[in-house]
């Protein structure tokens, strides 16, 4: 679907395996205009490989959450060249950002948000709804997520009804559900104890390595950070310093 | 992907139910009190007229005093004599007929059943100037008429308190002071504009009336039927001529006796039926805006929780318009449903409160139209407009709404 509606730069990008998933060359991105104009990307350049698992890390207000926004189509930069899968992402339209997610992202939120009075099973049926998937297939398929996440008991409960690590993890059965190549997380353990965000994290590496997804999380934690291959520091609105071929298990030291 | 949008709909109606109750309960309201208030001033309107057309058209009516009351002191106007009504059908241009009446009460009695009524006497011109047909027997002839017979045509109310189900014409009862021979029956006509049974009558030739119950020669009231050719206000100031005269009223001094047009009655109460229709649909037409306003609010109450859940959506993949088209779904649906209660509400209303105000039961389709219609309007605009701005957010700027 979505290379029918991207078009031109779908046709001639046959990705080599070297290519990166991702590519962000000198995106910039300016909130408001005039006086009030805040630069809070100043040019990032960052590749990411398929099959990665990347923390984003970096001070409060360095533009972390900005580049996860733009990295999920969410957001569009003011300026610069955002390449996934060889597809030129700031050239593509609402609608086509928003099919380009459908097939090729998911996403979990420090806030969770779930739909409210909505099952566990049927938050996590939605993006299939969207998909055209047919009700059959919609519930096995939300099933099988609930279950990889540890929830199957749980598939009739209300995010009312479920302690915050529950939600946390009936917001990532929902972002993978579709099976996408990519799981953007912003804060993933924000809003949770450190017990409840280990047992995430183990459960964002065991998707990383068994289904192989790609997985970028922002987190300012250290401890979440050492679950992650690939670390990219942030500050100013600029990436620092990358560490590349992070050994999984080492706390990342902090400069 | 419609039956998608449809399910999603239902879905998130059934799911905030008080938010969905709130929002039909403006529109439920609204409707309702706009389709049974014009409603009902139809009704009162279309009773105001089929009572009045009961009079007849192109009819005048004469009366001893200055209107329908007595007046304020003074000794009560005499009334007319029988040259009056010979004076005035030969003297005035454009009269038809006139059928004078002398009434009187008494009580009618058959086979031991008792009956009170009214004793109309009259002329056979008065069923011609104010057709009144017979479901049964004949109307006196001339001669009988001349000669003050005591034959009878009786009202329904009176057969069916004295002869139940059975046989009255060739029957004989007694009645006041007289026995007399029942010779038809007339058709039912209901109750009269101003209360009183039309139907508790007792028919006679006006010289039996005045011989054996009223015991003069006086008549009562006047019925002048109008040539169509002829203005009734012109008729009427002829009359009026002629009577001041007759009566001896000098220059300068009020009637003594009154002329009434029903035609211009009808009118005027006709006009004052509908205006009075109007403010009512005016007040209900307000209702139905304040319901709209309640709309609006429970909709910007819960336009943050639904900025957030367009957020949600469009984050997970779904394009803005199915979003929007949701939306839209829900919007009609809320609001359709809601101007379906309200129309069968004011049926029910109607229903009861009809037989209560004696006017008859009357589905006007288009108040209901217009009033679902508008409904369904203030569902969408309210519903949806909110929803479209939110869904021309970035997603990211509809999930941080707050
Ligand atoms: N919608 C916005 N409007 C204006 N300024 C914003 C907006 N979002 C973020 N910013 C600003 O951009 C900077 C970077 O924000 P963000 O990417 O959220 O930082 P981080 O996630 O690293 O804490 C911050 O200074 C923040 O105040
Ligand atoms: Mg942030």
């Amino acid at each position: 679907m979505l290379a029918a509606r991207a078009g031109a730069g779908q046709g001639r990008a046959v990705a080599s395996s070297a290519d990166p998933l991702i590519r962000l060359r000198n995106v910039t991105k300016a909130y408001g205009s005039g006086a009030t104009q805040f630069q809070a990307l100043k040019g990032v350049d960052l590749d990411i490989q398929a099959g990665d698992f990347v923390a984003v890390m970096g001070p409060s207000g360095s533009g972390k959450s900005t580049t996860m926004n733009i990295l999920g189509c969410l957001d569009v930069p003011t300026a610069g060249e955002f390449l996934f899968k060889g597809v030129h992402i700031e050239r593509l339209d609402r609608d086509q950002r928003a099919l380009l997610r459908r097939k090729y992202l998911g996403f979990v939120f420090q806030g969770f948000n779930l739909l409210a009075r909505t099952s566990a099973l049927e938050n996590v049926e939605l993006p299939l709804l969207y998909r055209g998937d047919e009700k059959k297939a919609r519930r096995a398929l939300a099933m099988g997520a609930l279950e990889k996440v540890g929830l199957d008991q749980w598939w009739d409960h209300t995010p009312g009804e479920l302690s915050g690590g529950q939600q946390q993890r009936v917001a990532i059965a929902r972002a993978i559900v579709t099976q996408p190549d990519v799981l953007l997380a912003d804060e993933p353990t924000g809003n949770l104890d450190s017990e409840r965000s280990v047992e995430i994290m183990e459960l964002l590496t065991d998707l990383n390595r068994a289904s192989n997804i790609t997985v970028l999380m922002v987190t300012h934690e250290p401890d979440m950070a050492a679950f992650a291959r690939t670390v990219v520091h942030f500050k100013d609105g600029l990436v620092e310093r990358i560490e590349r071929g992070h050994q999984q298990g080492v706390v990342p030291e902090m400069r | 992907m419609g039956g998608t949008i449809l399910l999603l709909a239902l879905r998130s109606i059934a799911r905030h139910k008080l938010r969905s109750f709130l929002t039909i309960l403006g529109i439920i309201i609204g409707v309702g009190a706009v389709v049974t208030m014009v409603t009902l001033g139809k009704a009162t309107t279309a009773a105001v007229q089929s009572q009045i057309s009961a009079l007849g058209t192109n009819i005048l009516q004469i009366r001893p005093g200055q209107g329908f009351g007595r007046g304020g002191g003074g000794p009560r106007p005499p009334d007319f004599k029988p040259a009056d009504v010979t004076a005035i059908a030969n003297q005035v241009a454009g009269v038809t007929a006139v059928a004078p009446q002398a009434q009187a009460t008494a009580t009618a009695i058959y086979e031991g059943a008792n009956w009170s009524t009214t004793v109309n006497g009259t002329t056979d011109a008065s069923f011609t100037v104010q057709p009144w047909p017979l479901v049964a027997g004949r109307r006196w002839t001339p001669a009988e008429e001349q000669a003050g017979k005591a034959v009878c045509i009786i009202g329904n109310t009176v057969r069916q308190n004295l002869f139940r189900g059975g046989q009255a014409v060739g029957q004989r009862f007694r009645i006041g002071p007289i026995s007399c021979d029942i010779i038809g029956v007339l058709s039912t006509r209901g109750q009269a504009g101003f209360g009183g049974d039309q139907d508790d009558v007792v028919a006679m030739p006006i010289k039996a009336v005045q011989r054996r119950f009223t015991g003069n020669r006086d008549v009562r009231l006047m019925l002048v039927g109008v040539d169509q050719a002829y203005s009734t206000a012109a008729v009427q100031a002829s009359i009026q001529d002629l009577l001041r005269e007759r009566r001896n009223i000098t220059q300068g001094k009020d009637d003594d006796f009154f002329i009434f047009d029903t035609k211009q009655i009808s009118d005027t109460l006709t006009g004052t039926t509908t205006l009075l229709t109007r403010i009512v649909a005016a007040v209900a037409a307000i209702s139905l805006v304040v319901g709209g306003i309640g709309i609006m609010n429970i909709m910007l109450v819960s336009v943050t929780e639904r900025t957030r859940e367009i957020g949600i959506r469009l984050a997970i993949g779904a394009v803005a318009r199915e979003v929007l088209m949701q939306f839209l779904v829900e919007a009609v649906a809320l609001s359709c449903l809601g101007g379906l209660i309200g129309l069968v509400i004011a049926q029910l209303v109607i229903l009861a409160i009809t037989p209560l105000m004696q006017v008859p039961f009357l589905f006007d389709p288009q108040i209901n139209v217009i009033a679902f219609a508008t409904s369904a309007i203030i569902g969408v605009v309210f519903g949806y407009f909110p929803a479209r701005r939110a869904a021309s957010l970035n997603p990211i700027d509809a999930l941080r709404h707050e």
